[in-house]
């Protein structure tokens, strides 16, 4: 092959790859719009006044005269406050709660030796299998039976075992060598001194994985409090966001919805922004939506 | 503190679930360790050392048998009742905490009257740094440390106690070649120092030898032989003892016994008065060897390795059971090179004859 | 036996919320689906047999909710993993900005779909005042004005498809990327060296060693969009039947409870049936993986 043609083929692979990552990176921020536009969307729309909003047949991409009066009305006019701090006590509570559960039987399953240990948790795995559609019915029945209805307890109790987050943690102890329990035992340290002092410490980003992934869980919760709660002053965030919609502000006050959902979504978004590198790490080990 | 093992027996379900049959891991162990020695307890490995050492220390329970500490009965006591420090062979400190709260965990255990204040125990955490030399780093964490730091953390956690015994599992087999030749003499000296009883596992018969004061030798489970490094060497009970300790190994030939005297092939090597006639292996060290124009034994020459000190010749027997013969002769005798068969006389107290049927040893 | 006794007080609690809130509920919902015209005041009822299915079966709505949650099955499964696929690779083969987009991908994975599904039906929705920013910009390219919300049919179900692609598409990109991420780049320089077409990489070399995570991301899609309920009750309100719009787990709610509901044994029949359609199709599913799944 002569000089020129080497060097002539050289500069082609150049252009085509400069065309083709042009490419790459116009599609991908394609998609980054897409995804970003309906949170550009709620943030501009929920600073328009309600004239204004009204007044625009072809929506404006900015404006120029922001305005927080939707805030204002958004924890005046509708109780989301209340939602707000409703969604919190239960997140709160329904986590810290799971958190015990999810922790004791890991450690059982994962370090205590006792009888049917094998068979308990196979059975405990077949029932990850099982969809919630199915159990929720009885759920309803038996919470409803129990005047639960329209609690905290009856919101709460259903969600404060995992089958899936049992088994990830279970996992995760069982890989802090043998060794360690066995200095342990020779030092004479009791089992939940072994399990509070060694594996929880060691265990801790997976730990802190799940417990930010059943926060995310929790605050998008909808079915179950929509089936439980009629009573506005139990609502959780995603129910009181469609009470807005369907009885909202008296009359159809977008820009004063679009402040509300702007400020349901945000504690999420923050959260989500803070443990990036932990809750995506977290999801890719096997987490699923809903 | 001496310890006393009495019909000790530990027995297994066997991993694979359909073979009923148990597996023995440690065979009616009878032996008494004197108070303040260390003992090495050697043997290949999955002969049941390391079983042998949860024993003692209490993280196995035996099928049968006692334990002893001095003349109380901790057969049934949990590891934490008996005063005992373990070390293991990758050390298991915990990753997540420093060095000083590593050492100071089995203090925070203790409860009731043996409750320690803050002050004491950082007393004693400073102690046991101290012996085992690791002070200035008190505050890393063992993920920061080299193998050989991480091991002398291990034997200070173990040490903070004041155990009555200490038990150590391979302490040198994670550490390289250098390091363990200096570690090993470490533990020696701490040993020295504390005068505590410590019994360690090992498979390398040259660490059990340099630094024990006695040496007990297992093999699938059963005491072979216990002892004094030296006599154990100089005078092994069975065949296995013989080969397994010693580097190079030592050069076993089928032989036998006939008329009062040793043959290997026709050549009678050593006198053998008062001994039956039958099949024998008849074990010659390496530096048992001595070369001789006139000796008996006539070996084809393969290599000569001059290793300064003394020079290691490689040869070969029809009726040797291996594939080469190592003799270790000392410089000054001089082989040609290029001479291909040499002969050897033998020295009678680096020679072993042992049954051909059950291995034991033919005393003389 | 202390050692059973200290396993057995740490498993009470997840054996007690297990016990009361799946095993007995799942036995209870067969009995429930067999009892005919069980009454929720007096919890009685007056015959077992077939019947809850047959009524299931029969009744428009339902037949309207299976319809909806095929099209949107067969639509959005192999359409996201698809652009996930892509968008993964594309994500795989950049550096510079590769955390942000990876950031802002995963952004709806982390937001009350509830919440963001009102802000879809803003764009969609034509009002008195306005006829819905995509609508105007249809209208732009010389189309026609479309209300996406309560418009045609086909409007409504391209509102739900493209939303629930939107919502499941962080999920899939996040594990392919990961899935990418993990095959050795030793593959791709051996590839390389021999002179080896993208293309031919991509099919003979990325394709199967990601293949177990895109089967599984087949799988949990289908899964996920047979149960899909709560995107659409964002975009088309509460009342999904008269909206034309329900879905088959939206069909069990109502029966449960809502405008129609009170009756647990026309609910706990639909939920069967939908368990016995995902089951049968992540079977199949299975069957298929075995014949082009490489596992390694």
């Amino acid at each position: 092959m002569e000089a020129t043609d080497v060097k002539k083929a050289a500069a082609d692979e150049q252009t085509r790859k400069t065309i083709r990552t042009a490419l790459v990176y116009t599609l991908l921020g394609i998609w980054a719009v897409l995804v970003l536009f309906p949170f550009y969307w709620m943030v501009l729309t929920s600073i328009k006044g309600y004239g204004a909003y009204n007044a625009e047949y072809v929506p404006q991409f900015f404006t120029l005269n922001p305005t927080l009066e939707n805030y204002t009305l958004a924890f005046t006019a509708v109780p989301l406050a209340k939602y707000f701090f409703n969604t919190i006590i239960f997140t709160l509570i329904t986590t810290a709660l799971m958190m015990v559960v999810v922790i004791f039987s890991a450690f059982a399953f994962a370090r205590l030796d006792f009888k049917g240990k094998d068979i308990l948790f196979s059975l405990f795995l077949s029932l990850m299998m099982i969809p919630n559609e199915l159990v929720i019915i009885t759920n309803f029945v038996t919470i409803t039976n129990l005047g639960l209805r329209n609690t905290f307890t009856g919101l709460i109790l259903p969600s404060v075992t995992s089958v899936f987050y049992i088994y990830l943690l279970k996992e995760n102890f069982e890989q802090i060598p043998e060794n360690l329990y066995k200095a342990a035992k020779v030092d004479g340290t009791s089992d939940m001194r072994y399990l509070f002092k060694v594996m929880l410490p060691i265990s801790r980003p997976t730990i802190v994985t799940i417990a930010i992934l059943k926060v995310i869980e929790c605050w998008n919760l909808y079915v179950w409090p929509r089936l439980i709660t009629d009573d506005r002053n139990y609502f959780l965030v995603s129910n009181g966001i469609q009470e807005i919609r369907e009885n909202g502000f008296g009359r159809e006050n977008v820009p004063a919805m679009m402040a509300a959902v702007v400020v349901i979504s945000v504690p999420l978004v923050v959260l989500f922004l803070c443990f990036r590198h932990k809750i995506m790490e977290g999801v890719a080990r096997g987490g699923t939506k809903g | 503190m001496k310890i006393v093992l009495e019909h000790l027996t530990k027995r297994f379900p066997n991993r694979n679930k359909k073979i009923k049959e148990e597996v023995v891991a440690v065979n009616d162990f009878n032996f008494e360790i004197p108070d303040g020695k260390l003992i090495g307890l050697l043997g290949p490995s999955g002969c049941g050392k390391s079983t042998a050492l949860n024993l003692i220390c209490g993280l196995e329970t035996p099928t049968e048998g006692r334990i002893y500490f001095g003349n109380t009965d901790v057969t049934d006591l949990p590891p934490e009742r008996r005063g005992v420090g373990l070390v293991f062979q990758n050390y298991a400190l915990y990753p997540h905490l420093t060095v000083r709260e590593n050492i100071r965990f089995p203090l925070e255990n203790l409860r009731g009257k043996d409750k320690l204040t803050k002050e004491q125990m950082e007393e004693k955490v400073r102690e046991a740094a101290e012996l085992v030399q690791i002070k200035e780093l008190l505050d890393r964490r063992p993920g920061e440390m080299s193998g050989g730091q991480q091991q002398r953390v291990a034997i200070a956690r173990a040490l903070v106690k004041r155990p009555q015994v200490l038990l150590l599992d391979e302490p040198l087999s994670n550490l390289d070649a250098r390091l363990r030749l200096q570690t090993r003499e470490e533990l020696r000296r701490i040993q020295v120092e504390t005068g505590i009883t410590t019994v360690f596992v090992t498979h390398d018969q040259e660490e059990a030898m340099s630094i024990s004061d006695m040496i007990v030798v297992m093999k699938e489970g059963v005491l072979q032989q216990m002892g004094e490094p030296q006599s154990i060497y100089d005078d092994p009970d069975n065949l296995f003892v013989a080969s397994f300790l010693g580097t190079p190994k030592i050069n076993v030939f089928n032989g036998r016994v006939e008329k009062s005297g040793i043959y290997i092939g026709d050549s009678k090597v050593l006198d053998a008065y008062g001994v039956k006639d039958r099949k024998v292996y008849v074990a010659i060290r390496p530096e048992g060897f001595v070369v001789d124009p006139e000796g008996a034994l006539c070996c084809s020459l393969i290599n000569r390795e001059v290793m300064g000190r003394d020079t290691s010749l490689v040869a070969t027997h029809p009726d040797f059971t291996g594939e080469r013969i190592r003799a270790i002769i000392p410089s000054e005798q001089v082989v040609e090179k290029g001479t291909s068969s040499v002969r050897f006389s033998l020295k009678p107290a680096k020679v072993c004859i042992f049954d051909a049927e059950s291995g034991r040893r033919i005393r003389l | 036996m202390k050692k059973n006794l200290t396993a057995l007080l740490c498993l009470l609690p997840a054996i007690f919320f297990l016990g009361v809130f799946m095993v007995y509920p799942l036995i209870d919902v067969f009995v429930y689906s067999f009892e005919e015209g069980y009454n929720f005041a007096s919890r009685s009822y007056f015959g077992t047999g077939l019947y809850n299915y047959s009524y299931v079966l029969h009744d428009p709505f339902f037949i309207q909710a299976l319809k909806n949650t095929f099209i949107l099955v067969i639509i959005t499964v192999p359409l996201s993993t698809g652009i996930a696929l892509l968008i993964s690779l594309e994500l795989s083969s950049v550096r510079v900005l590769r955390d942000f987009f990876q950031t802002v991908y995963f952004l709806p994975y982390v937001t009350n779909t509830l919440a963001v599904g009102l802000v879809f039906m803003i764009l969609f929705k034509k009002t008195a005042y306005s006829d819905g920013l995509v609508s105007i910009l249809i209208q732009l390219f010389g189309g026609p004005g479309i209300d996406f919300i309560d418009g045609p049919y086909w409007a409504k179900m391209f509102v739900m498809c493209f939303y629930t692609i939107w919502i499941v598409m962080p999920f899939k990109i996040l594990i392919l990327t990961s899935a990418l991420a993990s095959v050795n780049p030793m593959y791709y320089k051996a590839a390389q060296v021999d002179a080896t077409p993208r293309w031919r990489i991509f099919f003979k070399i990325t394709l199967p060693m990601i293949s177990p995570m895109v089967f599984y991301l087949v799988i949990t899609g289908f899964i996920g969009a047979f149960k899909a309920y709560s995107d659409e009750v964002a975009l088309f309100g509460t009342d999904l039947n008269a909206a034309g719009m329900n879905t088959i787990v939206g069909y069990v709610y109502d029966m449960l409870y809502g405008n129609s509901g009170g009756y647990p044994s026309y609910a706990s029949a639909a939920a069967l049936i939908l368990f016995a359609i995902v089951f049968t199709i992540t079977t199949i599913n299975l069957m298929v993986s075995r014949k082009t799944v490489i596992y390694q």
